[in-house]
């Protein structure tokens, strides 16, 4: 495929621990298209951060380790690169946004020297046009008076502003994959809102593919093409944001989305999900939801079901095969 | 249980809250110089009523937390008054405050940090209890029977430790502490905050249900609207210190009137990918509260600010049917 700028195929990463083997990733398979934003979605422990992390090569190791599978960057397999070329990748063609910008921006260097000093070490600018550029970059994200903003320290700035700094350092190098990890979780809804039109906005400028980690699944509906929904390191439904919002297939799935209470409904139970999610180290056999799933037969307390495919929605559960 | 015998009167009020200030002093003042204060709590007033569910609900930095505290009295109020069960609480000793404690529990929002790791699940819901010196010891020991069931925690349960559970059920177990003296009130401070959503349902429903079958009245600190819309009758929306819009579930969701209340709904990502409703995108970041906007303090991001916003304060006034609201421009 031509138009598909990231493609992981199998990609398994287990984390060695003195109590066992965690399989956070496993066998996961996806792709990303040019311009296209991808949602994955999922609870705590799912394994949505882990499969971003795996992507950059940066899953502490030990106890971490990518096991298996292929990652394909433009057709050529980030795992195969040594650490000098990875380097030149990330920041460079893939970036990322991390949760906390507190804890990503460094404390003692202002916000223009970051920059600064990504632009210098990618792009190869001298000092006075990265300086340039990121006042540009920072105009771009919408900060006010960028000019007096790049001398400033982390500290002097907002929870939204800070993202924004960081949506600028991930962008100043032109990449063609900007992967976010839950953005705009630690905002306020007001700000999350103006986060989320900054991103959109700047995808639409910019042609740039996202990946967009979240447990919220409004954002998602808001801002993504296609999404798809980790459980216990396993896709289990992978479709258009259209056919997953209007007809989600997956027990899970469906029971999220009645899960949460919405400010458009006027329910007054909120659908439940029995039980909680299965420790990674003691999964159940078959499949994984099986014991929290009102509709779980013997099937799926035997076999782990394989992915049935209609019209692109994928989904993996035993209710849509001819064994049911 | 006995919620049937003390509610004599469903309209009288468990909680009453008037004017109520907290003021935290941040630098002293030189020469006759005025000290600077960060208002948290500037003039909060509301009520909640026997089994009713208010909701105070508001961003970061508003002072919904503080206003909790306050009424619990974990933080000493600068001034105002707080009255429970018709006797005002905001003087009273340390030693009666214990006394009335019985009525007023909390939940708090991290069920890592506020369950002593060294006691059992037993011993944590007991303990109550034993400070107030209820019932005999045997008794003591089948009410926190009586109650984890109640609350949906397995009775073999009762010897483990904090770390043995997840976040959904240690917040169960924190739900239970709070239960175990029958109070009138629980004071909730984002109590479902730190869930995943299939296990935040779990505990909205019950703390839904244990309304219904003990009469509780719960103050629900959020900044969660999907969450608050579930849980309560009466919602408050705060923003700097400030109540500036207050009204029945139904009423401020349909109809809501003040603008930043209208803004901070906008804001909420929809599930439907269809439905992409106008969003109101606020300007700015919410300001100081060292040194908030003068008159109408959301007037700096307001859309409609007039020269009266950014010059008078607009009090929260009724509108018709109960809903309060503090704009200039709502009639």
């Amino acid at each position: 495929m031509a138009d598909t700028l990231l493609e992981v195929k199998n990609l398994k990463t287990y984390f060695y621990t003195d109590e066992g083997v965690v399989p956070s990733v496993d066998d996961v398979s996806f792709s990303i298209g040019y311009g296209e934003t991808l949602g994955i979605v999922g609870e705590s422990g799912c394994g949505k951060s882990v499969t971003s992390l795996s992507i950059m090569d940066l899953v502490p190791s030990p106890p971490g380790k990518i096991v298996d599978g292929e990652i394909l960057l433009k057709g050529r397999d980030l795992r195969k690169l040594s650490e000098a070329e990875m380097r030149k990748i990330r920041g460079n063609e893939v970036a990322m946004v991390f949760q906390e910008p507190m804890t990503s921006l460094n404390p003692v260097f202002t916000i223009g020297s970051q920059i600064i000093e990504a632009l210098m070490l990618h792009k190869h600018l001298s000092k006075k046009e990265a300086r340039d550029k990121a006042i540009e970059m920072l105009k771009l994200v919408k900060i006010p008076m960028p000019e007096k903003r790049v001398k400033e320290y982390p500290h002097q700035l907002s929870g939204g502003m800070r993202q924004r700094v960081m949506i600028a350092m991930a962008l100043c190098c032109d990449p063609q994959l900007l992967i976010c990890d839950e953005p705009t979780t630690a905002l306020d809804v007001t700000i999350q809102a103006q986060v989320l039109d900054l991103i959109g906005e700047l995808k639409k400028k910019l042609n740039t593919s996202i990946m967009m980690i979240t447990h919220n699944l409004g954002v998602i509906s808001e801002i993504a093409d296609n999404a798809m929904v980790m459980y216990a390191g396993k896709v289990i439904e992978y479709g258009s944001v259209r056919q997953l919002f209007k007809n989600p297939l997956h027990p899970y799935t469906n029971g999220l989305m009645n899960a949460i209470p919405r400010i458009e409904s006027d329910k007054e139970e909120l659908y439940m999900i029995k039980g909680t999610v299965p420790s990674l180290r003691n999964r159940p056999k078959g499949c994984l939801f099986h014991p929290r799933c009102e509709y779980a037969k013997e099937i799926c307390r035997a076999c782990m079901p394989i992915f049935v495919e209609r019209d692109g929605h994928k989904v993996r559960c035993w209710k849509y095969t001819d064994r049911w | 249980m006995k919620a049937e015998t003390t509610r004599a009167n469903k309209n009288s009020y468990v909680l009453e809250v008037r004017e109520l200030k907290k003021w935290y002093k941040v630098q002293e003042g030189f020469f006759g110089q005025k000290p600077v204060h960060v208002k948290a709590v500037d003039g909060v007033s509301f009520n909640v009523k026997y089994g009713e569910t208010l909701s105070v609900v508001g961003e970061s930095g508003c002072g919904k937390s503080t206003v909790g505290m306050s009424i619990l009295r974990l933080i000493e109020p600068t001034s105002g008054q707080v009255i429970l069960k018709g006797k005002d609480i905001t003087n009273i000793s340390k030693k009666e405050l214990r006394e009335i404690r019985k009525d007023m529990q909390v939940i708090i929002q991290d069920p890592f940090g506020s369950l002593n790791p060294r006691m059992t699940v037993g011993d944590i819901i007991k303990e109550p209890l034993d400070i107030h010196k209820m019932y005999s010891s045997k008794e003591r020991n089948r009410k926190v029977a009586e109650i984890m069931e109640l609350v949906g925690l397995d009775l073999s349960y009762v010897r483990r430790y904090p770390h043995e559970f997840s976040g959904g059920q240690r917040q169960r177990i924190g739900i239970a502490r709070a239960l175990v003296l029958e109070p009138e009130i629980i004071i909730c401070d984002e109590p479902v905050s730190a869930l995943d959503v299939s296990i935040q349902a779990q505990i909205l429903n019950l703390m839904k249900k244990l309304q219904r079958e003990m009469g509780i009245a719960y103050l629900f600190i959020s900044h969660d609207l999907g969450v608050v819309k579930h849980i309560s009758h009466r919602v408050a929306v705060m923003y700097l210190g400030r109540i500036v819009e207050m009204a029945d579930k139904h009423e401020l969701y349909n109809n809501p009137l003040n603008p930043y209340t209208k803004a901070l709904l906008s804001a909420i990502p929809v599930l439907d990918p269809d439905l992409k409703k106008e969003k109101i995108l606020l300007e700015g970041d919410l300001p100081s509260p060292i040194n908030p906007p003068q008159g109408c303090h959301f007037s700096t991001r307001c859309l409609n600010a007039k020269d009266i916003c950014r010059n008078v304060e607009p009090t929260l006034r009724d509108v018709g049917n109960g809903h309060l609201c503090a704009c200039h421009f709502v009639v």
